[in-house]
């Protein structure tokens, strides 16, 4: 058991989390925070399967040489993917409550089951 | 019901796809080519210490340039959302207690000191534009909830992004002309690997990402600080 496969299991479990609280919750705050916990379980996983044992943050410092980075950083694309992504999560997020603050507006109700019109 | 057990049958797929993915994972003992050219050279073609920030800020800086548009385009989708206080009754809000006011007096200087030095060290320490940015615009909403009653100054916060946005392509097009191509950082001497002032443009790009990125942050939390108990 070492870092990253803990990691990954989280991981794999926030996104189980955050999956449930989508479908399951009526309050549409509760959704975005569903699916922000998704998200961060996505983050998680990503990072953990960068993850090498024994090795150090990819920053080239007292304990990195700049030529001995190959032997002892961990994998750094993952995490600059990561980077990205929680900026784009956050953007996401932004926009669905915007959105839902739109919805308050129109139909005063913040349940998803009060609004019925794109229902088949 | 049905819904209930749909729910739970998607789960369960879920957690066994999982199951599978865990279970066969073997966790790597050595970097992938990528990373590995990432590692040898970023030191001597980019000049960075944080070798995260060379790949974010110059090998796939396209990218970093295509998150900070997401990232515009949303802050002007919820503005154009949430536009205009159209009730035109003026909110009703208590005053904020004296402890929130000082504090907020005392240490909202201070954040914004370390978003900048966060931002500013971006090349040498975990962190850089999108972090220091979004530190600057926690010390904004923490200004906006001690004072309620004052109008963030969204006119400000337009030019900034916009003036920094611009830098950041005009910064990138030098790269066209100066070296070797689109963001390449190169422009600007490359210096000693550790020091304040190296990795060529890197610190500059970032210090522009994150004033844009703190100015667009501050910018959607007083849109949505203005909408709070708008009918």
């Amino acid at each position: 058991m070492d870092y990253g496969f803990i990691a990954l299991i989280a991981g794999f479990a926030l996104i189980l989390l955050g999956v449930w609280g989508i479908l399951t919750q009526k309050n549409i705050i509760k959704i975005i925070i569903g699916f922000s916990v998704f998200d961060t379980g996505l983050h998680v996983v990503m990072v953990g399967l960068g993850f090498i044992k024994g090795r150090t943050a990819p920053i080239i410092g007292e304990s990195v040489s700049a030529y001995n980075a190959v032997n002892t950083v961990v994998d750094p694309v993952p995490q600059a993917l990561v980077l990205t992504a929680i900026v784009i999560g956050l953007g996401v997020t932004a926009l669905m409550l915007a959105y839902a603050v739109k919805l308050q507006g129109h139909g005063k109700s913040l349940d998803i089951s009060s609004y019925e019109d794109l229902k088949w | 019901m049905a819904k209930n057990i749909a729910v739970i049958l998607l789960l369960l797929a879920m957690g066994t796809l999982f199951y599978n993915l865990a279970d066969n994972f073997q966790a790597a003992d050595s970097l992938n080519e990528t990373a590995t050219y990432y590692a040898e050279n970023t030191a001597d073609e980019v000049g960075t210490a944080n070798i995260v920030t060379a790949i974010v800020v110059t090998y796939r800086g396209l990218d970093t340039l295509g998150e900070v548009t997401i990232l515009f385009l949303t802050a002007a989708i919820v503005a154009f959302l949430l536009k205009g206080n159209t009730s035109g009754v003026e909110r009703e809000t208590r005053d904020s207690s004296e402890l929130l006011k000082t504090a907020a007096g005392v240490i909202t200087p201070l954040i914004f000191l370390l978003g900048a030095y966060i931002f500013i060290n971006g090349h040498l320490t975990p962190g850089g534009g999108f972090q220091g940015g979004a530190v600057i615009a926690s010390g904004l909403i923490l200004l906006l909830l001690a004072k309620p009653e004052s109008k963030a100054a969204t006119g400000l916060f337009a030019v900034v992004e916009s003036i920094s946005g611009l830098a950041y392509v005009a910064l990138g097009i030098a790269g066209i002309f100066l070296a070797g191509g689109f963001l390449d950082n190169s422009i600007l001497p490359l210096g000693k690997v550790g020091d304040l002032m190296s990795a060529g443009a890197v610190p500059v790009i970032y210090i522009l990402v994150g004033l844009k990125v703190g100015s667009e942050l501050a910018g959607l939390l007083a849109k949505f600080h203005s909408m709070q108990g708008d009918k």
